[in-house]
């Protein structure tokens, strides 16, 4: 009982800043301009499926690599001393307090023509373009989200039970049977939420690809921020099915893991 | 537990009302009252350089009004936020075509120019403005026209016409505006349609156009223009002529281009909405920006032509001879101007830009 009075200002902040909005955008998705019923909104909708596609598989390939790297630093993290811990945790963490604009605009300067890399790799004798491509989208996405990978990693790792592995090594497992049995599936919750942290907001994400992506990076982020000032039903729509292709991709993964996770 | 909880609502209650009531004084009008005015970003000369002056601590230090000032990119923001907000605003900057939409659906108020003496110095050719044309709503603040700006080493020939931008020897280093209205326009320019009124069947002739430039093009840019053509990155763009201006300033290998085949005409006028409740600020807002030395001040900053005939003698004869700043008189009859289109044929251009641009 006492539990549930407090959770009051959170569901009533919910209500009115999250299911309220959501419900408006349904109505909105399913109207056309004149306000009557319609599904053309979802007709034109459909018609951005490249963009919706490309920009899944954007926030894929950076979820993806975000993991590749975030998964050891958070497991050598565990292995260090409390005090090089924080140091580290620290050093992770400073690229967040900076604006996030101010961020991709250093990345511009870094990858653009006659930039650091460009002058770097022409001594070499490498020339080439570094900017206005995929790749340098999905630097920029890995750059921006990559701490909120590592962090829920690490928590769930260094909660782990030291008495569990030592158990686990008093029964013969080597480093790498302890690991792959022990270690690794009890940090898949934390592997679970990061994945989820970093793909939602990396398949809604806008300016970005607008910075540094070339002709064809358009996100749908992007496409809803344009086409909201003039056709918001299209707009909504486009949010709407954004939405649904997240669910389900929570629900996968939900499938896969602790359901405490993704809350 | 009750006690506990009510004890720490009102702890709650006190600190947020303490909270707000430093946070209530700043903000607080001026002894004057305030006013609220919503403008392009950076459209005004507001301190952003060593020589600029800052013309609205100027204002806020002659009369004592507080300024509130916030800015918009477009002209649909503005119009979205004005029909859609509950936000009041007193003075408001849109571009031509955007009021003749807002004086057709009643949201300006009538100028009192009693209140506006300076108003004497407009130029008699802003008074009557197309989409103004018994003069009543605006007051000019400033036009321009649209032009193209190159880099001299990358480009083989001198260009000279809107053709430029669909060169293939400038393949991927061309930019194109990333504003449906301007990039439209300079394809039906290209199609040989007239751009200042069009019509749906225009647009889609347009947008194939557009499609033709697409594998050209670096990128759709507004103010990353700057940027690319300062730091050499790009080739070629189409923008603004008075920010061509500054970008020359800041890269010598740049020059521009009026195109042979004319370009677009703007005015932004500055107009009070009827959501407005300070109006008598507004007018003396409106008013302060006409004196002659502070036009020529937003003048300086911005590089785009200033109505105000009294203004020029403030001005470096480098800005007054400047054909970016003040284009020439024979050119501007080559130019057009942006008319009202109606609803349905402006979310069209716009839905097949960004159809162009996601395909």
């Amino acid at each position: 009982m006492k539990s549930r009075k407090l959770s009051i200002p959170y569901i009533l902040w919910m209500l009115i800043f999250t299911m309220i909005p959501v419900v408006m955008i349904g109505m909105t998705a399913f109207r056309d301009k004149a306000g009557n019923f319609s599904l053309t909104p979802f007709v034109k909708a459909f018609e951005y499926k490249n963009v919706f596609l490309k920009s899944l598989w954007i926030a894929l390939l950076s979820t993806a690599i975000c993991l590749i790297l975030a998964y050891p630093v958070a497991y050598l993290l565990t292995k260090m001393k409390k005090s090089t811990q924080n140091t580290v945790q620290l050093i992770i963490m400073i690229p967040m307090w900076m604006n996030f604009l101010l961020r991709i605009y250093a990345w511009k300067i870094l990858l653009q023509k006659n930039g650091p890399l460009d002058m770097a790799l022409s001594i070499l004798g490498i020339h080439g373009t570094y900017i206005g491509n995929t790749g340098a989208v999905v630097v920029g996405m890995v750059y921006e989200y990559l701490p909120f990978m590592v962090l829920p990693i690490f928590t769930v790792m260094s909660k782990i039970d030291t008495n569990l592995i030592e158990a686990a090594q008093d029964l013969g497992s080597n480093g790498l049977a302890v690991f792959k049995k022990v270690i690794f599936p009890l940090s898949i919750p934390g592997v679970i939420s990061g994945i989820t942290m970093v793909f939602v907001p990396s398949a809604s994400t806008f300016l970005v690809a607008e910075h540094l992506g070339g002709m064809n990076d358009l996100m749908i982020g992007d496409v809803i921020d344009r086409i909201f000032l003039t056709d918001q039903n299209t707009g909504s729509a486009i949010s709407l099915i954004l939405m649904v292709f997240i669910l389900i991709f929570l629900v996968l993964m939900n499938l896969f893991g602790d359901e405490e996770a993704i809350a | 537990m009750k006690k506990i909880l009510s004890i720490l609502l009102s702890l709650i209650l006190i600190a947020s009302a303490a909270a707000c009531m430093p946070g209530c004084g700043a903000t607080k009008a001026g002894k004057n009252g305030e006013v609220n005015v919503y403008n392009w970003g950076e459209y005004m000369a507001l301190g952003q350089e060593d020589d600029i002056e800052n013309v609205i601590e100027m204002f806020e230090k002659e009369t004592g009004i507080k300024v509130n000032y916030t800015t918009y990119d477009t002209n649909e923001e503005l119009y979205s936020k004005l029909t859609q907000s509950n936000d009041s605003y007193d003075v408001i900057i849109p571009s031509e075509y955007m009021i003749s939409k807002l004086i057709d659906e009643g949201l300006l108020k009538e100028i009192d120019f009693d209140n506006v003496p300076n108003y004497q110095y407009i130029d008699d050719r802003f008074k009557s403005l197309p989409c103004d044309p018994e003069g009543k709503y605006t007051v000019c603040y400033s036009w321009g026209v649209t032009a193209m700006v190159y880099n001299k080493t990358m480009v083989k020939s001198e260009p000279t016409d809107w053709d430029a931008l669909w060169d293939p020897a400038l393949k991927g280093n061309i930019l194109m505006f990333n504003n449906s209205r301007d990039a439209m326009a300079i394809a039906m320019q290209q199609c040989g349609i007239d751009p200042s009124n069009c019509t749906t069947a225009d647009v889609d002739k347009a947008t194939e156009k557009l499609k033709e430039q697409k594998p050209l093009l670096k990128k759709y840019v507004m103010d990353q223009v700057f940027n690319e053509m300062e730091g050499g990155q790009a080739a070629i763009a189409s923008y603004y002529a008075g920010d061509i201006a500054t970008m020359i300033e800041e890269n010598e290998d740049l020059d521009y281009c009026l195109p042979a085949s004319g370009s677009n005409l703007f005015y932004d006028a500055m107009c009070i909405p009827t959501c407005s409740k300070n109006t008598g600020n507004a007018e003396k807002f409106i008013n302060f920006m006409q004196k002659p030395e502070i036009a020529a001040e937003n003048c300086k900053y911005l590089r785009y032509g200033t109505p105000n005939t009294g203004a020029p003698e403030y001005l470096d004869d480098d800005i007054k001879n400047s054909e970016l700043t003040f284009p020439p008189e024979e050119y501007l009859k080559k130019c057009y101007v942006f008319q009202n289109v109606s609803n349905d044929v402006y979310s069209y251009m716009q839905e097949q830009f960004l159809r162009v641009q996601a395909e």
